[in-house]
This record gives structure tokens, C-alpha cells and sequence, in this order.
């Protein structure tokens, strides 16, 4: 041990420093958010729950092509389809198990209308199991309630697709 | 008719005293975690009441709302005494102390002898909650208690004795008193410096927390309790460490004397001071536990031995040497 050392050690000079700075940091501007009633930004290409969206008559966008369910890693997605009464194929059935889903962002990615999206929801934890198998009303009702920060992220990021 | 009214007045002294500290605890908790937050920058709690200073109480309901589970291989008795243990013995110490001239439960001679004895029998309640759980963590936990709040315990007596050497009696107002000219703090800064990190060492705050290290011992002597007397042992342990800031404070601080013996505040009471004092003592703890790093526990038994025994028993001497030779000695009774 030097003399610089010894000194140091008695004195507790960098407690006293370290004590000070402390005090600094008191009066600093906080780093954290009230979260519950304020949020943090998040990125428009954020994946959250999925919605079903439609077209501005109302018509649904999905065409039943399946390929998200044929993208779909975690195989959460199940579609059933038919031919609708005025030619168009639509779905039947599209349930996502958003137990099994990973939130990747390929079924996002491979539909060609626009029609599976991820919104920017992410406060959806349900007391059951049974509340997260998600069926087509529900994705549907979804998209309606999104609708706009939906229309407003894909807007955003449209450039770089 | 005479002993049920003096009982009952006893009884209402006894409950005027331990209501405002237990209140007392709850926002010292909220203090402790606030200033925390606040030193890492963030907001700390400040949901549950204006500033979150309701947030220990909803804490203590969620706690007596718990079941209590008691491990099938405890020994019953002990595990269920434990917490009970600490909590009295953390507030029947506040029977001695003043804070004000005439502010006192019990104004007895032997005020300081009476207070460390207390607080030594506190390592009881710590190592009956390790020993009745029956399981290695807390086994582990209470041992190092043990060790770490004796060791501390030599070098707080120690300077408590330096404070007598000074005073000439253990009577806890004459202490106060005593210090009407000069705060002990001044002429016994190095022991006041030790003391504080004794304290530390004795409460089990950080950098000293080895009973309770979180990475090594999952919370220590606690890990087997729940509910309600999880609660009486987090109660125990604030209630201590605002005893030794109360200790602190009459021994170096002053008291419930003002600063100084000016006009507007010679007639502020006393009360107001002895918790001023208190309360700048608590902040000083909740500041360290922000910044320090845990101690190692042989740099922790090294520290108690090695260091600060043999420092305040060489500074017993000076005090004791300086005293005799000006010949200021405090006269006996």
C-alpha cells in the first residue's frame, strides 16, 4: 500500500465522493415513465396482437390464400375457406392460438392484401387459457377497434418494404 | 381502583409511544425506497396515496392477507416466536428514548446499558428464524448474522463507552444534556464514523446485508416465512435501524438540543429536533445503500476486528487520557 493509499483509506475519500454524486443524482430528470399512464414509444413496425383488417366498404381484405398459415413457424394459424356466393374466396374459419404464436412477423410479411397485421397492442393478458384462442370476430373486431395506428404504421413504413 | 388507572394510563403512554413509531417505520420504508429510486433515477413508488406514501401500508395489508406457511420439518414453537422476537424486542428499546426533556416512557439510570442490552438480544430473534426453519439458506443466514452483529456489537459498545467517558453518567437525558456546549460529534468525529458503519453492520443494511445476499443465500434467515411474519421481521429490522439512528443521534448529534441556542429556535420543542436528527441520519443510511457494493464476509469480519476494535479502544484511551490530564473529568453524582 502506498501513502497516496493509506490516506485515502482513512479518510474514506471516494465513500465521501461516491456519497456526493449520489446526491447529485437526487435532482436528476428520472429515466422512467409512469407506465400505466403514460408509454413509452414504440416503432411502427412493432408486432403486438394481430388484427384481421377490411377495406374502407367493408369488405374483408383476406382472400384466403393461407399463405400465413403456411408461413406460420410455431403453425399457430388454422384457416378454412369457400367460395363465397358471388365468386370471391373467403375465409370460413381463421382461428391464431396466440398461446402457441411467436410473434414473428412472417404472417405479416407474407400476406399479400395487407390483411393479417400486428398492431401495436400489447396489454391483451387475459385469467384463461381459453380467452387467447383467438377466432376470426375477434381478429376482425380487432382490426376495426386498430383500425387507424394500423392504417397509420403500415403508412409509416411503407417506404421500406 | 388506584393500580387499574395507573395500568391504564401506563397503557395509554405505552400505545402513544408505539403508534407514531410504527407509523414512523411504514414511512421510513417509503423514504428508504423513494431516495433509492431517486439516486438510480427512477420514480420510486408514488401510486398508492399522495406520493406514494401509502404504499407501505397497502404493502402490510397485502402481507396480512398471505397465508402463512410453515415448512412441514420446522420446529413450530421457535419458527412462530422468531418474528415476534424481533419485533418486540426492536420496540421495547423505545421506552428509553427521549425525545424531549420530559418525553420519555421510562426515565431510568441505566438508559444506555438498558438499550444495548436490547438491541444485542435482537441477534435472538435472527437466529431462532434460521435455526426453526430447518433449511440450509436460512441456517447459513442466521450463522452470518450472528457472527457479523456480535462482532459490531464489541466496537459500538466500545464507543458508547468513549460518550460515557465524556458524560459521566447512563442516563440517556444526561447525555443529552452534556452536549449543551459542544455535539459530541465534534470532538469524537472518528468515533462518530465508526458508529455509523457499526450501525450499518449491526441493522444488516448494504453494504453489510451477507444475512439476507440475495445471490448466495436467497433472502437468508427470512427465506421459509411468509405473510404476516415476514412482515414482523421487515418491521423489526426498519424499527432497528431507526433505533440506531435515534442512538446516533442522542449520542453525537445532540439530541432534541436545537443546533443553536439562537432566539426562533431555542423555542422550537425538542421533538422536532431529536426527529430532524433522526431523519438526516436515516437519509445518510438509505444514501449508502445506494452507492456501496457488498462486503465480502472475512472483509467484513476484518473490518470489525481488526480495524475498528482496535481503533476505538486506542481512541477509549486518548479520550480517557485527554480528560484526566485537562483534568475536565465529568464529576459523579
Amino acid at each position: 500500500m502506498t501513502f497516496y493509499r493509506i490516506i485515502k483509506t482513512i479518510f474514506l475519500t471516494e465513500f465521501v465522493v461516491a456519497l456526493l454524486i449520489a446526491i447529485k443524482k437526487i435532482f436528476k430528470a428520472k429515466k422512467t415513465i409512469n407506465y400505466p399512464f403514460e408509454k413509452g414509444k414504440i416503432s411502427p413496425r412493432f408486432r403486438g396482437e394481430h388484427a384481421l383488417r377490411r377495406y374502407s366498404n367493408g369488405e374483408e381484405r383476406c382472400i384466403a390464400c393461407k399463405l400465413c398459415e403456411a408461413v406460420c413457424p410455431a403453425q399457430a394459424i388454422t384457416i378454412e375457406s369457400e367460395i363465397m356466393i358471388d365468386g370471391s374466396r373467403k375465409t370460413t374459419k381463421y382461428d391464431i392460438d396466440m398461446l402457441k404464436c411467436i410473434y414473428c412477423g412472417l404472417c405479416e410479411e407474407s400476406c399479400p392484401v395487407d390483411a393479417i397485421v400486428q398492431g401495436p397492442n400489447f396489454e391483451f393478458s387475459t385469467e384463461t387459457r381459453e380467452e387467447l384462442y383467438y377466432n376470426k370476430q375477434k381478429l376482425l373486431d380487432n382490426g376495426d377497434k386498430w383500425e387507424t395506428s394500423l392504417a397509420k404504421n403500415i403508412k409509416a413504413d411503407e417506404p421500406f418494404r | 381502583m388506584v393500580y387499574l388507572s395507573i395500568f391504564f394510563s401506563e397503557v395509554y403512554k405505552i400505545i402513544f409511544l408505539l403508534l407514531p413509531v410504527l407509523v414512523s417505520v411504514a414511512l421510513i420504508v417509503w423514504l428508504d425506497r423513494r431516495i433509492w429510486a431517486f439516486v438510480q433515477k427512477r420514480k420510486g413508488p408514488n401510486v398508492v396515496g399522495p406520493f406514494g406514501l401509502l404504499q407501505t401500508f397497502a404493502d402490510a395489508l397485502k402481507f396480512m392477507f398471505k397465508e402463512i406457511i410453515i415448512p412441514a420439518s420446522a420446529n413450530k414453537i421457535i419458527f412462530i416466536l422468531a418474528p415476534i422476537t424481533t419485533l418486540t424486542l426492536a420496540l421495547i428499546a423505545w421506552a428509553v428514548i427521549p425525545f424531549s426533556e420530559d418525553m420519555v416512557l421510562a426515565n431510568i439510570n441505566v438508559g444506555i446499558l438498558y438499550l444495548f442490552a436490547v438491541s444485542s438480544l435482537g441477534v435472538y430473534g435472527i437466529i431462532m428464524g434460521g435455526w426453526a426453519s430447518n433449511s440450509k439458506y436460512p441456517f447459513l443466514g442466521a450463522i452470518r448474522s450472528a457472527a457479523q452483529m456480535i462482532s459490531y456489537e464489541v466496537s459500538i459498545g466500545i464507543i458508547i463507552v468513549n460518550v460515557l467517558l465524556c458524560v459521566g453518567s447512563l442516563n440517556l437525558n444526561e447525555i443529552v444534556i452534556a452536549q449543551e456546549n459542544v455535539w459530541f460529534i465534534f470532538p469524537l468525529f472518528p468515533m462518530f464514523v465508526i458508529f455509523f458503519i457499526s450501525s450499518l453492520a449491526e441493522t444488516n443494511r448494504p453494504p453489510f446485508d451477507l444475512p439476507e445476499a440475495e445471490s448466495e443465500l436467497v433472502a437468508g434467515y427470512q427465506t421459509e416465512y411468509s405473510g404476516m411474519m415476514y412482515a414482523m421481521f421487515w418491521l423489526g429490522e426498519y424499527a432497528n435501524i431507526l433505533l440506531l439512528c435515534a442512538l446516533g443521534s442522542i449520542l453525537f448529534l445532540g439530541g432534541w438540543l436545537s443546533p443553536i441556542d439562537v432566539y426562533p429556535f431555542n423555542i422550537v420543542p425538542g421533538v422536532f429536533w431529536m426527529i430532524l436528527k433522526i431523519l438526516i441520519l436515516f437519509i445518510l443510511f438509505s444514501l449508502v445503500k445506494a452507492v456501496v457494493t457488498i462486503y465480502r464476509f472475512d472483509q467484513l469480519m476484518k473490518l470489525g476486528w481488526k480495524i475498528f476494535l482496535p481503533l476505538s479502544l486506542t481512541w477509549v484511551v486518548l479520550t480517557a487520557s485527554f480528560l484526566f490530564f485537562l483534568d475536565i473529568l465529568p464529576k459523579p453524582l
